[in-house]
Parts: structure tokens; sequence; C-alpha cells
């Protein structure tokens, strides 16, 4: 299936706060569809890297570009979800229609199928808030993937969530998959990577250090860092 | 005591004087939270979500103004609207409109004000996720006014205690006429300074309950938003 925002080709993304150099001059290019799993010790940029491609970080130098479109051209075809879900002072379902106001009117039911999908449609009328931590990010990834987007970028989704909801977080991640939507993920967990990866991109101060195919990547890394961090060394 | 339980009389038997000036103070203050209300919230909410040169001097303006003397803004709308002022020609001083004005100048920034802490506040936890979404401009701003409505009510509550309880602005626009723009805290100044005590004390008494009654409208506010996570 023919996703219009690839290649996505990330060139010399520069990031500077402080004195510190968060991004150093980060090279990346990603052409098959599929989930690119974002591996890295803490502080490598991982992060930072899934919010510029977002456009919710400006780099200070550097060119991201999606197929031919720029990150603001292409805002309207991503979806984020982030590592701590963020919701409305509403109800369940009032957080999806203000999502995706159009779809709430013109096919309401698309928003009962996608609560649905999530295993929250008995919670509609509830206040999103008063949800669990697994319910608040399950009901996240709904709202993303009401716009049906091209790219689905996840932050540490599933990161300290209940097991059953890490379990239905990964299957709609991989029923998207199926459909054609290319996904980027960044975890900390390798067990997930392994789980759900078709390409591994492992970043390391602030530079992608490797990036190949996950079986590849989790059978031979071809980094000294890449091959630490699998053996469960402490990395900074 | 004796000034006290006839206060009390005064108003368990509904006294029509009483009530006549109980009912202007309400109405005169109730309709400027509502002008204020439709200026200051927008206001507030895009000063807190929005960007732009100058917008520190905007806000460290609003906290100046929040702590204006009554009387100043009294003089100001009493400059404005008086027979040789720019407005003159409109006839409104000493009316209950110029009263109205006046209290709105004095809390509107009171209420932008407050509700830029309020928006900001939310606008750390939203800004991501209304960028993830597209939601800006107008549809931001009305999201921003929806999600913060408890906390906004609070804002404007405190905008109203300062109205009803405020004595300096209106008694230079309004003049403290008789039947036509005497209020609560005006007429409580007249009668003291006139030794009628019965009076006074009996305004006195219900400007007390009200500012109670709000107060209490605070707090059940805030805890319905808690107990909702609507907070």
């Amino acid at each position: 299936m023919l996703n219009s925002l690839l290649p996505i080709r990330v060139a010399g993304l520069c990031l500077n706060k402080g004195d510190r150099d968060l991004l150093r001059g980060l090279d990346l290019r990603i052409d098959d569809p599929g989930i690119t799993v974002i591996l890295g010790p803490n502080g490598a940029g991982k992060t930072l890297l899934l919010r510029c491609l977002h456009g919710l970080v400006e780099p200070d130098r550097g060119q991201i570009i999606f197929g031919d479109l720029t990150v603001a051209d292409s805002r309207h075809q991503q979806a984020m979800v982030f590592q701590h879900p963020v919701l409305l002072r509403r109800t369940v379902l009032q957080n999806l229609a203000f999502a995706a106001p159009e779809i709430a009117k013109s096919e309401p039911q698309r928003l009962i199928d996608a609560l649905e999908s999530v295993h929250l449609a008995d919670r509609c009328d509830q206040p999103a808030r008063m949800l669990s931590g697994g319910e608040q990010q399950r009901l996240s990834l709904a709202r993303a993937l009401l716009a049906r987007p091209s790219l689905l970028l996840l932050d540490e989704a599933t990161a300290s969530l209940d097991p059953a909801s890490v379990l239905l977080i990964e299957s709609l991640v991989e029923a998207q998959r199926a459909q054609g939507t290319k996904i980027i993920l960044v975890s900390h967990d390798q067990g997930q990577a392994r789980r759900l990866s078709d390409e591994i991109v492992f970043i390391s101060d602030g530079q992608v250090a490797e990036q190949s195919p996950a079986q590849q990547f989790f059978s031979a890394p071809r980094t000294r860092v890449a091959k630490a961090y699998l053996a469960g060394e402490i990395l900074f | 005591m004796d000034a006290l339980s006839e206060a009390f009389r005064l108003i368990f038997t509904l006294d029509a004087d009483l009530f006549e000036i109980l009912w202007l103070s309400i109405r005169v203050s109730l309709t400027a939270l509502a002008f204020s209300a439709v200026i200051s919230l927008p206001l507030g909410t895009w000063l807190a979500i929005t960007k732009f040169p100058g917008r520190k001097f905007c806000i460290l303006l609003l906290n100046a103004l929040m702590g204006m003397p009554p009387v100043v803004v009294g003089l100001m709308v009493y400059l404005l609207l008086s027979r040789s002022g720019p407005l003159g020609w409109m006839g409104l001083l000493y009316t209950p409109t110029a009263m109205i004005i006046a209290q709105s100048v004095l809390i509107t920034p009171i209420i932008t004000a407050l509700s830029i802490q309020v928006i900001e506040n939310l606008h750390q936890e939203y800004r991501d996720t209304f960028h993830s979404l597209g939601v800006t401009g107008r549809r931001a701003i009305v999201a921003y006014l929806v999600d913060a409505r408890f906390a906004l009510t609070t804002c404007i509550l405190a905008g109203f205690g300062r109205a009803i309880a405020e004595v300096g602005a209106v008694i230079i626009v309004g003049g403290n006429i008789d039947h036509l723009t005497r209020v609560m805290t005006t007429a409580i100044a007249l009668e003291t300074s006139k030794g009628n005590l019965t009076l006074a004390l009996a305004l006195g008494a219900i400007l007390l309950t009200l500012s109670l009654l709000i107060n209490a409208l605070v707090i059940g506010v805030r805890e319905y938003a808690a107990r909702r996570q609507y907070a």
C-alpha cells in the first residue's frame, strides 16, 4: 500500500539546549512501511527526534521531508500518542468528538466503533480523566487513529501500563500496520521492540548509531554501543 | 443592640427600600460581570496561549490594573461620561449604566489576569495535544474556555465579589441618588455617616451573607470539579 509520507528523510538535524547538544547532525532515512522502533539509552534524543518529526520541536538546523512534504504540510496526515495521555476534561465520547468534529457530525457511528476497538464503548459517558492509566492511553490511541493518519508516532505509549492494555495497544498498532500506516515507535522495552518492529533505529548521543532490519539488529548488532545496550549494560 | 434587631426586622419583613437597594446592587453588579466576562475570558485565554511581542507588557499592565484604586476608575469614567467629556452627549452620568461601566472597568483586569493564570496552567498540559490534533485559533480558545470552566467560574465569582463590594467608583459616577443609583455599599456609607445604623447594619448583614454565599459557591464548584476530575 502506498504511503504518501514515505520516504522520511532527516538530514543534519541539530538541536542545542543551553550548552548541551541534544541532536548532533542526525541523519536518517526511512523508506519502508511497517513499524520502525527507535531504541537507545536515556537522553539519547529518541523522544526529541519524534517531536521534531511531529513538528512539536523546531530544530536549530537540519531538514525533515516526508515524501515531498515538509513537516508542516504533512501534519494533518500524522498522529502522535504521548507517553502520558492528555485527555480533555470531558467525557470519553466528547474527547473523540473534539478530535474529529467533522466525523462526529457526519459519521457519529465511527466514534462508537473507535471506542469499541479499544474496549471503551461502555464508558463513553464517563469523564475521561476518571479512566485508569491504561484506559486513558487506549482512548488516546483511538483518538489518534480517528483521522486515519498515514504516520503514527508513539512515544513510549505503553510505558508503565498494565499487560492487558499493552497487549491491546500492540494489537491495534499491528492492525494499523496491516492497513498501511507507517508507525514510528519509541520504546525502552526490548521485548516490545522484538515483538513489533520491522526495523530498528538505534540512537546514541544525538545521532543514529545503527539502523537495520529488526532481526539483524537483535541477532547481530553492528555497533559497540548497541551491543552494550542489548546486553543490558547501563549507558549514558 | 436595638439597631441590630431593627436591622433584622427590616430584612425579615422584606422592607421595600432595603430590597430596592439590594436588587439594584445585584442587577448592576451582575450586568457589569456579564460584560466583563464576555471581554475578559476570551482575552485572558488569548493572552495565555498566544506569543507576540509585548505580551509580557500586556500581562504586567493587567496585573497592575488589578490593584487600581476604585476611586481612580470612578474618576476616569466620570471624566468620560461628564457633560464635557467625550461621551457626555449620552447622558449616562448618575445612572445605573454609569455604575455598570465603572464596575466593568474595575473588574475586567481582575478577571482577565486571573483567567490568564488558569489558562496558562491548562496550556502547559494541552499544548502538545492541541498541536497534534491541529487545534488552533478560535477553536483552541473555545476549547480552553470549556475545559477550564470550573476554574474560570471561581475567577468570575471573584470578579462579582469585587464588583458588589465596591463603593468608591459607583459613588462618583452614580451619585448615590435615592431610588435611582443607591446600592448597598453607597447606602451603607451614607447611612453610617448620618448615624442611621439600622439600615446600614441590615445592608451590611446582607452583603456579608452574599460574600459567604459566593465563597461557598466557589468551594462547591472546586469540589465538584475535583470529584469529576474536571479541575
